[in-house]
């Protein structure tokens, strides 16, 4: 944390870990125009988060994705109150300079566009507003939060509606988590060269047992059983990309989502929230994507 | 106090937001706390918590989930509650900048304007004198957070910024704050909470 002055002070660690802090157990949704926003807001979104194509159309439909245009994000700023998250490509930091300018409430540096920098992320500790990044591990969460993230979503698999990526990563972030708590204090040194992450957050993992910043997951989530297993595997909430906005019933399943996200842990709600929901999203299995398609593998 | 062997039992509104914050504070200093989701949870506790979050997706599980009805008789009946942030706002008989059919459990006499300093990079911390929760400065994290625009004559302001926005209200057993106290290491709100929850228990 960074504890400065007694005076009014924008932009701290705090204050941009805060707002996350605000969105646990609930749903962030993915939106391409101002209606599936109010759709959003309507069926109870904590966020949503503004970009041209939903994960399943830019896999579908290939090319170079990018920002989107600042339009699109200030008309959807403007038909909703509750927070409007953006995503910047890898290492895009111009782009982020954009969204920041556009007063998003939350920058996504997001696998899910097509990186600019194969090398470096974006240094967030550069900017005001805070970020969201992707990881598939403690260590990749890790360093993006050593870069300046405030906030962490397991990357999943966008745009598949097949969630075993997103259980994989949480699993894996998890049990790393619980293997750091159970190491004695000399073998940090070795645990952090292996995690390829500081040794200063390893072992403040090693000693609180948890993340310091809130994890969301992503990548797959499709129905609120979906949702439901994410948070009993440890989610603090949900992202959900095409999964809404290409089923059948986009204002029923997305209502349905976040009821199955606060009770998380009753399987009679869960069940009540399921009926009815029309058709779920087509999806793919992750494992009949070639390598190169896979999303989940950039970012390092 | 006096009448009160037991540890005082409360309950932190579970539905959405930075609940496991309020129940590490609570748990800290004491308290016996359940995270609350139904109506048999509510019945249990003596006091309430109304979490930071986003206002309007928690009235809408309220709703949906059966909660309203009893947090608002509840509160009628005198039952202790501590709002922050998202919890003001439900505290709030009118607010202001909600979205179309939001609605609040209501209880304290203010106009509350949501989202009063705008998006999230005019969010802030700063320090705030509370002198009704005695000397030294109150850390304040202030987060897309609400202010009390207007004042009815039952409440009283605990504090306010340096340009005289009202962000601290109490009224009964009602306490309500613009700012997160449990995300700053400052618990002599929580204090007063319950310090309120076992003077009634005792009566």
């Amino acid at each position: 944390m960074t504890e400065t002055s007694s005076s009014s002070e924008t932009g701290s660690t705090r204050v941009k870990r805060g707002l996350a802090e605000m969105l646990k157990g609930g749903v962030i949704m993915d939106v391409v125009t101002p209606e599936q926003a109010r759709i959003a807001e309507d069926a109870g979104a904590v966020a949503v988060m503004a970009l041209e194509r939903v994960p399943a159309d830019i896999r579908a439909q290939g090319g170079v994705a990018r920002m989107s245009d600042p339009d699109l994000i200030e008309a959807i700023i403007a038909e909703v109150s509750i927070p409007v998250m953006a995503k910047a490509r890898i290492g895009h930091f111009v782009e982020a300079q954009v969204l920041q300018a556009l007063d998003v409430d939350y920058i996504d540096e997001s696998e899910v566009l097509s990186p600019a920098d194969y090398v470096n992320h974006i240094d967030k500790w550069a900017f005001t507003v805070p970020f969201v990044c992707g990881a598939t591990n403690l260590g990749e969460a890790l360093r993006r939060i050593n870069e300046g993230a405030a906030m962490i979503r397991s990357k999943g698999e966008a745009g598949t509606g097949d969630v075993s990526e997103a259980t994989k990563h949480i699993r894996t972030i998890g049990a790393e988590v619980r293997a750091l708590t159970a190491l004695s204090k000399d073998e940090l040194y070795v645990a952090a060269k292996e995690l390829q992450a500081p040794y200063e957050l390893v072992a403040e993992i090693a000693a609180t047992g948890k993340l310091p910043v809130v994890l969301f997951t992503a990548g797959g989530v499709a129905t609120p059983a979906d949702a439901a297993l994410m948070m009993q595997l440890g989610a603090d909430g949900v992202f959900v990309g095409s999964g809404i906005f290409k089923s059948g019933n986009p204002e029923q399943r997305a209502a349905a989502i976040v009821k199955a996200t606060t009770f998380f842990d009753d399987p009679a709600e869960i069940t009540a929230a399921s009926r009815g929901l029309g058709e779920a999203m087509v999806g793919i299995n992750v494992a009949d994507l070639a390598a190169p398609h896979r999303l989940a593998e950039r970012g390092w | 106090m006096a009448g009160s062997s037991a540890a005082p039992r409360v309950g932190v509104l579970a539905l959405q937001g930075d609940v496991r914050e309020h129940v590490a504070l609570l748990s800290s200093l004491g308290a016996d706390v359940v995270p609350v989701r139904r109506p048999s949870e509510l019945a249990s506790v003596d006091g309430l918590v109304l979490p930071g979050g986003e206002s309007t997706v928690i009235d809408k599980l309220a709703t949906t989930f059966g909660m309203r009805d009893p947090v608002r008789a509840a509160i009628a009946d005198g039952l202790p509650v501590l709002g922050t942030c998202a919890g003001l706002i439900l505290l709030a008989e009118r607010i202001e900048d909600g979205i179309p059919g939001q609605r609040t459990f209501g209880g304290l006499d203010v106009t509350v304007r949501r989202n009063a300093f705008g998006s999230q990079l005019d969010s802030f911390e700063t320090e705030l004198d509370v002198p009704a929760i005695g000397p030294g400065p109150v850390r304040a994290a202030f987060i897309r957070a609400p202010v009390v625009s207007e004042m009815g004559p039952a409440a009283r302001s605990l504090a306010r910024l340096a340009d005289g926005t009202v962000v601290a209200v109490e009224q009964g057993n009602l306490l309500g704050l613009s700012f997160h106290p449990e995300m700053t290491g400052e618990s002599r709100f929580h204090r007063r909470f319950l310090d309120t929850v076992s003077t009634r228990t005792a009566d």
